[in-house]
């Protein structure tokens, strides 16, 4: 990996965490070595740790590899006002996440090896979270050729797609799906058919037709799913399918996988928690992708993420300026800073409310996200990279957009009381982020 | 009965405390009894809304408005001078917003001249409750998008209780909720796009009318159903057990889509005219929010027929507007003092 190998680093034994490792079936109170950058030891006896290292009391805290996220907007170049792969970075580490794949809608968008290239060396300036890019699938993003794959592939591009632009030319999409098994690079789709979701700022249902906003109907991403499944059948490529939003996304990706096909997809935080009623306020907040959908939907997802008919929950991080959510629900665009709430609403959302054991939310955020990326990363076996998270369950904070690492100070969960506050995160062997609340509580 | 003074006097309703009128769903009865009857007691007191009186003399109403609008804006500016406010107007045609500038800038500058109301209407859904967190003055919704028009629903309500409400619908110890009880009213035509209808069936249901939402499926979602509204398709199936037709226009500006094949499909299918109304009750009300488009969903024989009370909601307008602005201006004095 070219990241942060540069100088020595300081051995770190995290002490007393209770360790959960999906990819080993671990969960137990445990202590990690880590020796330069990699994990070196589990339950190391004193006399087998470094004199010079660095010790975190990780008692009452859960130690998991570090998160994954399968698609952030980090805005760099070109949307600076929005998000900087510094200011992202940021606000990644503070949401215990160490590796990023960032999307292709940059200006220029990232749809050559100098993009591909000037990503990954601002990336490196930072020395923060690891980012991928995902670069275009298509040339310019404008949905008419395929963008030079192999080439972007070489410069090191991780995947390919234009989303959060969803892909309306199916025959693209095929093809593209095609070629790209020869490098065995994810394609990832946001499924939404442009026609019917045409104007819709808002879950189409019984709220927007009060409001009298214009809707983004379940149909135009179920039929986008539809779309996605067989393409993916009949090339036998890697898709990726996500975030997904509705039951019909569900119940398709559901039967496809039952027969075998290779095809992955992936929620949001927002999707797993409170809905569509949530616009009755008309803020902009609320106005993020997918929509917030009604009270049916999102159980449904939250029963997917359990039962393994989803893979992945990622961030959704679409930072948007301030003066541009500021505005009324037409003028403001999609988007909200999720980077660095994700973790604590699973905790929240999906583990103190028993849907999802420890061992599944770590498989959802990290393990499995790596797996779809062909990360080396979702691990704490030895030998691994060491990324690690070490997180208080216990602790809750209210969420205030205005106290975010990220530059977008818009979120839908402001105000919420979340439990689980990030307290460190480790990139390769480095102490990158310590949760400054949570250390003079240890102090 | 009690019989009413000549001069009903004119006593601010002790169970307002709404600072803004943003929208009916989240009204109950009892505050739009309040509205509706504070609105008939300055008609009278105004002889018809054309006297003017003081109670709003020193107060500023700005009309802020960033689509077209004739009737509504002049009926504000009327019930705003009618009770000795002064006006300040403003459209978004060859201002600043022409210039770049957000409509919440633009609505904190008017409000930094020193206004006490701001009446908005905006295409986007929400804009009056994005105001009304954002400024210190009240915020009166003329319409936002197809969502809410609450003066529009509460006037046509008005006009409905005047022509057909109980006789003593004004004693302040009524039921509000069943003012209405054993009525039926149709909205009939673009629901789509209509925020008269979205006003109105809320206002209607509160006080106890039974509402008929009828078009044409790709103006009448299906979905009115489960939110507790009959639907109809057909205006023929329902003329001949309504009380009230609420006739609306076809918003082609607003429409994505043409919902339907033509105008004269349209027009066989919802046009109120002379044969239909032979099916209908003798008593029939018909109403429409304006302008009308005749030929389309009215035929002049209706609109200027015995049954029409369309100039009568126009001046019911002023009349709600008057209310709507002096119970504003209370509430906001309370909250201050």
């Amino acid at each position: 990996m070219p990241f942060h190998t540069s100088s020595p680093i300081q051995p770190i034994v995290i002490d007393g965490g209770r360790v959960i490792d999906p990819a080993h079936s671990m969960d137990r109170i445990a202590r990690l070595l880590i020796v330069d950058g990699h994990i070196a030891a589990i339950d190391p006896s004193n006399g087998d740790v470094p004199g010079d290292a660095h010790w975190i009391d990780a008692r009452e805290r859960v130690v998991t590899p570090g998160l994954v996220d399968l698609g952030a907007e980090l805005r760099q170049p070109g949307r600076e006002e929005d998000e900087t792969i510094q200011t992202g970075s940021d606000a990644a580490l503070a949401g215990g996440y160490t590796s990023v794949l960032c999307c292709s809608n940059t200006n220029p968008v990232i749809d050559s090896a100098a993009a591909v290239e000037l990503v990954t060396q601002i990336a490196q300036r930072v020395g923060g979270v690891r980012v991928y890019p995902i670069a275009c699938l298509s040339k310019s993003r404008e949905a008419e050729q395929m963008a030079e794959l192999a080439i972007l592939a070489e410069a090191g591009a991780i995947g390919f797609s234009d989303s959060p632009r969803p892909m309306p030319n199916d025959a693209l999409l095929k093809r593209a799906l095609d070629y790209c098994r020869m490098f065995d690079l994810p394609i990832f789709d946001r499924p939404e058919v442009p026609g019917l979701a045409e104007g819709g700022v808002m879950h189409d249902g019984q709220v927007s037709l009060v409001l009298g906003l214009k809707g983004l109907p379940t149909e135009a991403e179920d039929l986008a799913v539809a779309r996605d499944v067989r393409v993916a059948e009949a090339t036998k490529g890697r898709l990726h399918i996500g975030p997904v939003s509705t039951m019909g996304a569900i119940d398709m990706i559901g039967r496809v996988k039952s027969r075998g096909i290779a095809v992955s997809a992936s929620v949001c935080p927002h999707n797993l928690h409170g809905s569509d009623a949530l616009l009755r306020s008309f803020d902009a907040r609320f106005k993020v992708h997918p929509p917030m959908r009604s009270p049916a939907h999102v159980e449904s997802l939250q029963q997917a993420v359990a039962d393994g008919t989803i893979d992945a929950i990622q961030s959704g991080h679409m930072p948007r300026a301030g003066e541009k959510k500021g505005n009324d629900l037409d003028e403001s665009p999609f988007g909200a800073a999720t980077l660095e709430t994700t973790f604590a609403a699973v905790v929240t959302d999906m583990i103190r409310t028993d849907i999802l054991s420890w061992t599944r939310a770590i498989e959802c955020l990290s393990t499995n996200p790596a797996k779809i990326a062909k990360l080396p990363a979702g691990t704490l076996g030895i030998g691994a990279p060491a990324d690690v998270a070490i997180i208080n369950p216990e602790s809750s904070w209210t969420v205030r957009a205005s106290e975010f690492m990220s530059r977008c100070q818009s979120t839908p969960m402001e105000n919420r009381e979340l439990f689980g506050r990030v307290t460190h995160t480790i990139v390769g062997g480095r102490l990158l982020f310590v949760c400054v609340e949570e250390s003079a509580i240890v102090a | 009965m009690e019989t009413m003074t000549e001069d009903p006097p004119l006593t601010f309703p002790s169970i307002w405390r709404h600072k803004h009128l943003l929208d009916l769903e989240r009204l109950r009865s009892d505050e739009l009894h309040a509205i509706l009857t504070t609105a008939q007691t300055l008609k009278e007191l105004t002889d018809g809304c054309r006297r003017k009186l003081s109670l709003l003399s020193g107060k500023t109403c700005a009309n802020l408005f960033f689509e077209n609008s004739t009737r509504t804006r002049n009926s504000f500016s009327l019930a705003a001078k009618r009770l000795g406010a002064d006006t300040v107007e403003f459209s978004s045609s060859g201002s600043s917003v022409a210039k770049g500038e957000t409509f919440v800038d633009t609505a904190k500058t008017i409000e930094a001249m020193g206004v006490d109301w701001v009446v908005t209407r905006h295409h986007t859904p929400g804009t009056p409750h994005l105001l009304a967190r954002e400024l210190k003055c009240s915020v009166l919704n003329a319409g936002d998008g197809p969502h809410e028009h609450p003066t529009q629903g509460l006037l046509d309500i008005l006009t409905i209780l005047q022509n057909r409400g109980p006789s003593d619908w004004m004693d302040p110890g009524t039921n509000a909720s069943e003012l209405l009880s054993g009525m039926t009213v149709a909205m009939v035509g673009d629901i789509a796009h209509s925020r008269t209808a979205r006003s109105n069936i809320w206002g209607l249901k509160a006080l106890g009318a039974h509402v008929i939402i009828c078009g044409p499926p790709t103006l009448v979602s299906h979905r009115w159903e489960e939110i507790g509204f009959e639907v109809a398709h057909r205006l023929d199936d329902i003329v001949q057990r309504c009380d009230v037709l609420n006739l609306l226009r076809i918003q082609f500006e607003r429409q994505y889509t043409r919902p339907f094949p033509s105008v004269r499909e349209y027009a066989a299918l919802y046009a109120m005219n002379g044969d239909r109304m032979r099916r209908a009750k003798e008593d029939i009300l018909i109403m429409a929010p304006g302008p009308i488009n005749r030929g389309v969903e009215i035929t002049p024989e209706v609109a200027d027929g015995p049954h029409s009370v369309i100039l009568e909601q126009v001046t019911n307008g002023i009349a709600v507007r008057m209310a709507a602005l002096w119970l504003l201006a209370g509430a906001n004095d309370a909250a201050a003092g």
